[in-house]
């Protein structure tokens, strides 16, 4: 009884939610037009997905096509911040001439809020997919870089002495123990790096860009289409989801080490 | 042969926030032949740990040499070891990879490292933990994996700053009849800093007994009771009864030098006053 109400857990929010959400908009309090049932949106989803009949008219049966070029974006944009976002953090914790140099200028960046650089975007790289990619990487690259920072400086010194009485070179150290102390932090960083990089590359497609999740939204709302509306929000919000639980499975893998020793790794 | 020169060092540390030089060690020379199992005596503060420090590289002496081997030290490097009071084990790595963790660093293929690691585990008696990750060890066991460390390193010389303080009275016990037995087994030269009289008297060949602030060599006692120590003998309580003498005479010297200073201090306020 227990197992089967363990393996539910997490579906009942949803489903009450669901049911909740049927109930009201099929009793009339609003149009529903305004807010389509559950029921409804699932249709046309379904129809968005699978094509059987047109009832999400253009995009009938283009939703894979729609869901990747989104998750292209998120992942070269993310990839991108990923990348360098570890990189400049460790150095910018490790080399104190480099956090010198360099910090001041990303702390006055961090604040402007991405969405902010649309316009700038747009003129550098035109309608296509290069200003999401952009923007993406500009929401994912400041969360990664301050988690780093902070994992690189609070990287135990005993171990960095431990490891330099064994004749560890800067680049060793840097390799064998500062990267690897700091990972916690770092897959930290990551996890809210895609947050931000889904969020960005939605609002990209909104605007800048004639394809994807995020345009279908914003071009059903044009066309008073809130069944697809809805539908692209509760796309995203899975693949939000899945790409997640992707760094999830990446960072127990990586910090298995960890097992036992830290309130998370008792996470199922 | 690994020898430890230290000669006429002295360490003045500056207090920014006071504006004042601090004289923590003054003119200590001690030198260390092969084979000897130096134990550092001295209560907290004394410097005993910033002299190990300055064999291990990690600190420069204000004045003065240090030599290991006839070389001056200028840095730490693999031929020393170092135990530290913390075992210091890279928490990301099992048992078997910290145990050969300059392997690593070399670059040897993982099968040797495995194997390298094999006989330093066996030496303290961890075998069957091999894959046990750091989090998982007791303190006992962790400080085990670190001296196997230092060993698998192979240097001469083997620095160890107060490494079994943090342990239960019986582990402890257990763990210096277990050094001993390594060091006489190795052939190697240990300096070991400790505030325990016991603990020095049951290790070293030599045991240096410190003063505190700033740092001397109070006195220098060779040791040559025979082994296993017997803590109980009319020897080894000879000896306990001097250094601990030598401790008290200090502590009540301190105490009316800091009552001097006090009423120094009193008199100054009082006449400006």
């Amino acid at each position: 009884m227990r197992a089967i109400w363990k393996s539910w857990e997490r579906a009942v929010v949803p489903l009450f939610i669901l049911v909740a959400w049927e109930i009201v908009s099929r009793s009339g309090l609003l149009p529903a037009a305004l807010l389509p049932p559950p029921t409804v949106v699932l249709h046309a989803w379904g129809d968005w997905v699978f094509g059987f009949d047109e009832t999400s008219q253009g995009n009938s049966g283009r939703w894979l096509a729609d869901a990747l070029s989104s998750a292209m974006r998120v992942a070269a944009g993310y990839g991108i911040a990923a990348v360098s976002g570890i990189l400049l953090g460790i150095a910018i914790g490790w080399w104190r001439w480099v956090e010198r140099t360099v910090e001041p200028t990303i702390q006055m960046l961090r604040p402007v809020p991405p969405v902010s650089w649309i316009p700038l975007a747009i003129i550098w790289f035109g309608i296509a997919d290069k200003p999401a990619i952009f923007l993406v990487f500009l929401g994912a690259f400041f969360p990664v870089l301050m988690n780093t920072i902070h994992g690189v400086k609070t990287a135990d010194r005993n171990l960095i002495r431990a490891a330099s009485m064994m004749g560890a070179t800067e680049q060793q150290l840097l390799r064998h123990v500062v990267f690897p102390a700091a990972l916690p932090s770092i897959f930290a960083g990551l996890r809210i790096g895609i947050g931000a990089a889904w969020m960005l590359t939605v609002t990209a497609e909104m605007v800048a860009v004639k394809s994807g999740l995020g345009y279908v939204l914003w071009d059903s709302y044009y066309f008073l289409r809130y069944d697809l509306v809805l539908a692209s929000m509760a796309s995203i919000g899975l693949l939000g989801y899945a790409t997640d639980g992707l760094i999830k499975l990446l960072m127990s893998m990586a910090l298995h080490w960890q097992h036992g020793s830290t309130l998370q790794s008792r996470e199922g | 042969m690994a020898s430890i020169e230290l000669k006429n060092i002295t360490k003045v540390f500056r207090d920014a926030k006071r504006k004042r030089d601090l004289l923590a060690i003054d003119d200590v020379s001690l030198s260390v032949e092969p084979n000897q199992f130096l134990c550092l005596l001295g209560s907290s503060g004394c410097g005993k740990s910033t002299l190990l420090n300055m064999i291990a590289g990690f600190e420069k002496p204000t004045g003065g040499s240090v030599t290991v081997g006839g070389k001056p030290v200028d840095g730490p490097g693999a031929d020393r070891g170092m135990v530290f009071q913390q075992a210091n084990l890279m928490p990301w790595l099992p048992v078997w990879e910290n145990v050969a963790f300059h392997l690593r660093l070399k670059g040897w293929r993982k099968a040797d490292r495995r194997a390298a690691a094999q006989e330093y585990i066996d030496m303290v008696g961890l075998r069957g933990f091999e894959n046990h990750f750091p989090a998982e060890l007791s303190g006992g066991m962790s400080q085990r994996v670190g001296i196997a460390r230092a060993l698998l390193l192979n240097p001469q010389v083997i620095l160890m700053d107060e490494p079994f303080a943090a342990l239960d009275a019986q582990t402890k016990m257990d763990m210096q009849e277990e050094l001993v037995a390594i060091w006489q087994k190795q052939r190697c030269t240990i300096v070991f800093v400790t505030h325990s009289v016991d603990e020095a008297l049951v290790l070293g060949t030599q045991v240096a007994v410190l003063t505190s602030r700033p740092g001397r060599v109070r006195e220098l006692i060779d040791l040559d009771l025979p082994r296993p120590r017997d803590i109980t003998s009319q020897q080894f309580n000879d000896h306990k009864r001097h250094i601990l003498n030598l401790i008290r005479e200090e502590g009540m010297q301190q105490r009316r030098e800091a009552k001097a200073e006090v009423t120094a201090e009193a008199s100054r306020q009082g006449a400006a006053a």
